[in-house]
């Protein structure tokens, strides 16, 4: 039987004096820490982390690999670009998820009653699913390796490559967070969540060349953010002997534009939306 | 910044679409004290808690927590406040530990201080055993007292209690009573929410009773009972035909204020001379054959302040599912 004896206890002051944005940064960190614990002992999760994006790896190379013929190259070497976009973009939306989660759970109710910085829920969250996705990603590489993936160029092409994926994974994750924030139920943050990454991932130039899809669908497919940043990626990896220097160039710019659009328009809404929003 | 009162409210409202959630909310809880808000599911009570701890902003009226406006302070008030809301607000895949260690360094503790503080939780908490394992196996009390022992990290002067024993079976109700009982031994200032009247009768110093976002009657549990009026008869019969004839006695003896309950062969009604009336009925009952299975005089409990203080209401349009749960308890 609990606390007969005093329950006081010894009262700690906080810590005063930091500034807000110090503060918005450990809160973050402190945020981001649970995160990762949650994916590390959640079974499910690793499969969807590890498991997942390699079996989709080996059926486009094994399974579609065989059908689908590219322009200039190995299907594998066209594919393993799109296949990354496509990972980071469908793991964006288990930041929705998990926000929707907090939100029944009643655990952002408790976080917004305490005297921490607003936005740490969302950027410690974020900032989770990135390090999650760099990790998918590096899991991915090694599998890409083993049935044939090999990128040319140097090295710093490649980590700018890497790079500017993670910056569009952060991205999809704001968005994430603002649609997880405004449904604020688990099943509906899933299948809002996957509803629109579907159309926008499989019509693009992800897993197969635009020339090949009808062209009312070409129009919307080139200018698909996974398009332009998968044939950003297939650039600067050297995979594409099609792809100019100029193309990959053009594509990078559009790449960061809108990786920078996206953030300066989600981040503000999504953290304004988590300042109202409570549990049901 | 100091003032009488650690919970202070005038007039809030509250509206979510055309539901008007909070109609009016007088309410105050004196530095040092328990008060109970009592009511039924929709009565505002979670609104009000929502509130006062700056999750939402009111439509109209004025709130004060520990001196701060809810309003326009509302970072002030974070650091004075504890809340414990209606689901049990841990992660699930921390271990006890960590989840108190976590809401140490978001109150902005130092990392040692967290750290000593979050033992010291799980010692008074009785979940040293436990402390190392995720919150994911630990038992529905459990889970309460470890959400509880969050809600305590900075020994906040005003704590927020939401509904703190929902679900819990009554040995573990029982044992976050009397951890209730000891805060406000030790000075703490806390709202509490309840449908349970049980609970408010145990733990509150004052009760607010409330009903469709507004008090309705607020004082201590003996002042409540008296507006109910003084004692109480109640008599059963064993055969449901003798229920109409004991009724017939019990209006001539009593008042004609007899309420009856068909199912239970049951009714009740104001004593005015208490055991001698007893007596006197036991007779008129004998001499009519009517047989009984059950007499007894008693005061009125807090389900009969919240039927007579709300009966009527009960009976027209809303809260079909509480007021039966009212009704069922009070039976």
């Amino acid at each position: 039987m609990a606390t007969a004896e005093a329950l006081a206890g010894t009262r700690y002051r906080p810590i005063t004096g930091r500034p807000a944005f110090i503060w918005a940064l450990l809160d973050a960190l402190v945020l981001a820490r649970r995160s990762i614990l949650e994916t590390v002992r959640l079974p499910e999760l690793i499969v969807f982390v590890a498991i997942q994006p390699i079996m989709f790896v080996l059926l486009f190379r094994y399974v579609f690999g065989g059908a689908i013929h590219v322009p200039g190259g190995q299907y594998v070497n066209f594919l393993m670009p799109g296949i990354f976009v496509q990972t980071v973009a469908f793991g964006g939306v288990t930041t929705g998820i998990g926000l929707a989660q907090d939100m029944q759970r009643g655990l952002i109710d408790r976080f917004r009653s305490l005297p921490m910085s607003s936005s740490a829920v969302l950027t410690g969250r974020t900032v989770a699913d990135l390090a999650r996705n760099l990790f998918t990603v590096v899991i991915m590489l090694i599998v890409g390796f083993i049935v044939g993936f090999r990128p040319g160029g140097i090295p710093f092409e490649f980590l700018l490559g890497i790079l500017v994926l993670m910056g569009f994974s952060f991205a999809f994750s704001w968005i994430s967070a603002f649609v997880g924030l405004t449904v604020r139920s688990v099943e509906a943050a899933q299948s809002f969540g996957f509803i629109w990454i579907f159309p926008l991932t499989f019509a693009s130039s992800a897993f197969v060349p635009v020339a090949t899809m009808p062209s009312w669908l070409q129009a919307f497919a080139r200018h698909n953010p996974v398009s332009v940043l998968a044939d950003a990626l297939r650039g600067l990896f050297h995979v594409n002997p099609l792809l100019t220097a100029a193309d990959t160039r053009s594509a990078l710019i559009q790449s960061v534009a809108w990786i920078l659009g996206i953030l300066l328009v989600f981040i503000p809404i999504s953290v304004l939306r988590y300042r109202r929003t409570t549990a049901r | 910044m100091a003032t009488d009162r650690a919970v202070h409210a005038e007039g809030l409202v509250k509206n979510f679409g055309r539901v008007r959630a909070l109609d009016g909310l007088d309410l105050h809880v004196d530095e040092g004290s328990l008060l109970a808000l009592l009511g039924p599911n929709g009565a505002g009570k979670t609104t009000a808690v929502r509130i006062f701890t700056t999750l939402l902003k009111p439509d109209a009226g004025r709130a004060q927590v520990a001196g701060f406006d809810v309003v326009k302070e509302p970072d002030r008030i974070k650091a004075h406040i504890g809340l414990a809301g209606q689901s049990v607000a841990i992660d699930e895949f921390m271990t006890g530990r960590e989840n108190l260690e976590m809401i140490g360094r978001l109150y902005h503790l130092s990392g040692k201080d967290a750290m000593r503080r979050s033992l010291e939780l799980l010692v008074q908490f009785d979940l040293t055993d436990a402390a190392n394992r995720i919150a994911k196996t630990y038992s529905g009390g459990m889970r309460r007292r470890l959400d509880l022992a969050a809600s305590l990290v900075i020994l906040p002067p005003v704590l927020f209690l939401d509904e703190p024993t929902t679900g819990l079976d009554p040995r573990s109700r029982r044992q976050m009573w009397g951890i209730i009982n000891t805060l406000v031994d030790e000075g703490s200032t806390i709202l509490l929410t309840t449908q349970y009247l049980e609970e408010a009768d145990e733990l509150a110093n004052r009760i607010a009773v409330v009903d469709s976002g507004r008090v309705i009657a607020e004082g201590t549990s003996d002042e409540l009972k008296q507006r109910v009026g003084g004692d109480r008869i109640e008599v059963a019969v064993t055969r449901d035909g003798d229920l109409a004839r004991a009724v017939e006695v019990a209006r001539r003896h009593l008042s004609s204020d007899v309420t009856i309950d068909p199912h239970q062969r049951r009714l009740s009604g104001p004593s005015r001379e208490g055991t001698r009336e007893l007596a006197s009925l036991v007779r008129e009952f004998d001499a009519a054959g009517i047989e009984i299975t059950d007499l007894q005089l008693h005061r009125p409990s807090l389900d009969d302040v919240f039927l007579t203080l709300t009966g009527h209401q009960a009976e027209e349009e809303k809260t079909t599912e509480p007021s039966r749960r009212w009704a069922r308890r009070a039976s």
